[in-house]
């Protein structure tokens, strides 16, 4: 009689916790699909935070293995502590254009748990299949701990390189060898991934693991390292939704569905979402990967003498206040400045003074899609006032000036008629069909992905040279004197 | 072959809740405005931040202190991931809706 009790008992905890799963699933579910609705996004976030807070709850909880509950809970907590103070402290003090770099630093960290994870089941399996006399070590439990550590590692190695670039901690290096030993590298992991799993589990072998972890490291690092900085958003998309797969791959192991629904959602809605982003560019993923940007091209357009002409900030006041309709092209020199402020106070003495005023959104200006967004948004800009870059396209026949903000790459007409050039083919926000155009920037400097910029020297083009904050200031206070 | 067959059999459930969380995260993501895509990346960053959960099983059963301490490290990484993860992404969104 007691023991029937107790069996009864110990099931529904279990069931506890498994319904806490597919609550936490659904969530996230959820929580994703809300987060794709501009009125709806912040409450997503909630929700799919909920579903994950309900989940590690439980687990601690409720979970067992092989009917042991989960022990050492003091230092569970102690870690989860830590971890809740960093990772929020971290969060409210990043600035909003520091934001990839985050985002590209808390991914690596899911992607080390990951790996982490593997690491410490995959000698816990080969002793217990050593025990058992197996052959070898094939099967799903196997795959899932070489895959959770190889794509966990991957996506750790290499967001720490993508944070390091996008923070200009770590240059590019752009050597055609290293696209051989990054394609050897990722030969020599696969390789390895079959070998060891045909290998006759040996107790506390575990030497094999721990150099196949190093590969998988410094194969992360060798990925990134060539790719040029212009396409990081899409290197960390791309990490994000490797990460994904390497927590699914943590679900397969343990059987745990929040984990598999949770890490697989983030896997193809993050592909996905790459997609988008290599499309926004016009260019291929495998083209991304193998990192032949800027490279090529770069020294395609040395014709002719070029002058460029500047433009006086009393010229620029006068023929900014005198138009009809004036388009701001705001780029990440705006953002690094933290000028969208001003940009904002630009913008509204402009329409008290009857200009319509309005931005044109790249869909990679910034150093992420949707980032520019962000930081103008963080600046009080109205959303009706940014226009994505096709309605903007459309507009620019009747723009009277345009005004070009610390974006340079997003405007440069070689991408239309330049073949030669690494960016042709990406779309770009078509400035020449308006009647002027202002291009604020710090120097003739290229820009971000290095190509050089023939807008410069376009007669509708004059230069307003300087700090994009400083220069605003004084064009602010130019106007109002007027 | 017949080991595909044994492998499917075995693990049928996860395959299945793999092939249709696939599509589902490829409905659920695509008509997403470009407006909303790096929240959206860091709002699904925040959600792969569930491998947590393996990192506390493992540290939950951790019978070495070599393994405690690894699993330790793990439970503040996932930690990390997630609230960071969050937080950030609440921060972001904060500021659209602000201005409404």
């Amino acid at each position: 009689m007691e023991q029937i009790t107790k069996i009864i008992e110990f099931t529904s905890e279990v069931s506890i916790l498994e319904i806490s799963y597919l609550v936490a699933s659904i969530l996230f579910i959820l929580g994703l699909k809300k987060l794709s609705h501009p009125a709806t996004a912040r409450s997503g976030n909630l929700w799919a935070a909920a579903g994950m807070g309900a989940a590690i709850l439980f687990t601690i909880l409720f979970h067992k293995q092989n009917g042991q509950p989960i022990g050492n809970i003091l230092w569970i907590l102690v870690a989860l502590a830590i971890g809740s103070f960093i990772g929020w402290y971290a969060s409210i003090k990043v600035k909003m254009t520091a934001m990839p770099q985050m985002v590209s630093i808390f991914n690596g960290m899911g992607g080390a748990c990951a790996a982490l994870i593997s690491l410490m089941e995959f000698p816990k399996m080969q002793n217990a299949m050593a025990l058992a006399g197996d052959a070898h070590m094939l099967g799903g439990e196997g795959i899932a701990i070489l895959l959770g550590l190889m794509i966990g590692g991957v996506s750790f190695a290499g967001s720490m390189i993508a944070f390091g670039k996008l923070d200009g901690r770590i240059g590019d290096i752009k050597h055609p060898i290293l696209r051989i030993i990054n394609l050897s590298f990722l030969v020599v992991l696969l390789v390895a991934l079959i070998v060891i799993l045909y290998m006759q589990p040996i107790e506390n072998n575990n030497l094999p693991i721990y150099l196949f972890a190093l590969a998988a490291l410094i194969y992360g690092v060798t990925f990134v390292m060539p790719i040029g900085g212009a396409d990081m958003p899409v290197v960390i998309s791309l990490l994000n939704s490797f990460t994904g797969v390497a927590a699914a791959m943590g679900g397969f192991l343990y059987g745990n569905q929040a984990m598999l629904t949770g890490g697989i959602l983030v896997g193809s809605s993050g592909t996905i979402l790459t997609i988008l982003m290599c499309k926004a560019m016009n260019r291929s993923l495998l083209n991304v990967i193998i990192g032949a940007f800027g490279v090529a091209g770069a020294a395609g357009t040395e014709d002719g003498d070029k002058t460029v002409k500047e433009i006086s900030l009393s010229d620029a006041a006068v023929l900014l206040s005198y138009s009809q309709k004036v388009y701001i092209v705001p780029g990440y020199g705006l953002a690094v400045a933290q000028a969208q402020h001003l940009c904002h106070e630009l913008d509204n003495l402009l329409s008290s003074k009857g200009v319509e005023v309005k931005y044109a959104i790249h869909p990679v200006a910034g150093r992420m899609p949707g980032h520019m967004n962000v930081l103008l948004a963080e600046a009080d800009v109205p959303y009706e006032k940014l226009v994505e870059m096709e309605d903007a396209n459309n507009e620019m026949a009747n723009t009277d000036v345009v005004m070009v903000i610390g974006a340079n790459d997003v405007v440069n007409p070689a991408a239309e008629d330049d073949p030669s050039s690494p960016i042709y083919g990406m779309p770009i926000i078509k400035v020449l069909d308006s009647k002027n155009i202002i291009v604020m920037k710090r120097s003739m400097a290229a820009g971000y992905a290095a190509i050089p910029n023939n807008l410069f020297y376009h007669q509708k083009n004059r230069m307003l040279f300087g700090d994009a904050k400083a220069t605003l200031q004084k064009l602010v206070a130019e106007i109002k004197s007027l | 072959m017949e080991e595909i067959l044994k492998f499917f059999l075995e693990y049928k459930e996860m395959i299945f809740i793999i092939i249709l969380s696939i599509f589902l995260g490829i409905e659920v993501i695509s008509h997403v405005p470009a407006v909303l895509h790096t929240p959206l990346m860091s709002g699904s960053n925040a959600i792969h931040g569930v491998v947590i959960i393996g990192a506390i099983i493992v540290m939950g059963h951790a019978e070495s202190t070599l393994s405690l301490i690894f699993g330790f490290i793990a439970v503040v990484m996932g930690t990390l991931n997630v609230v960071g993860g969050f937080v950030v992404t609440d921060r972001m969104l904060e500021m659209f809706k602000k201005k409404k």
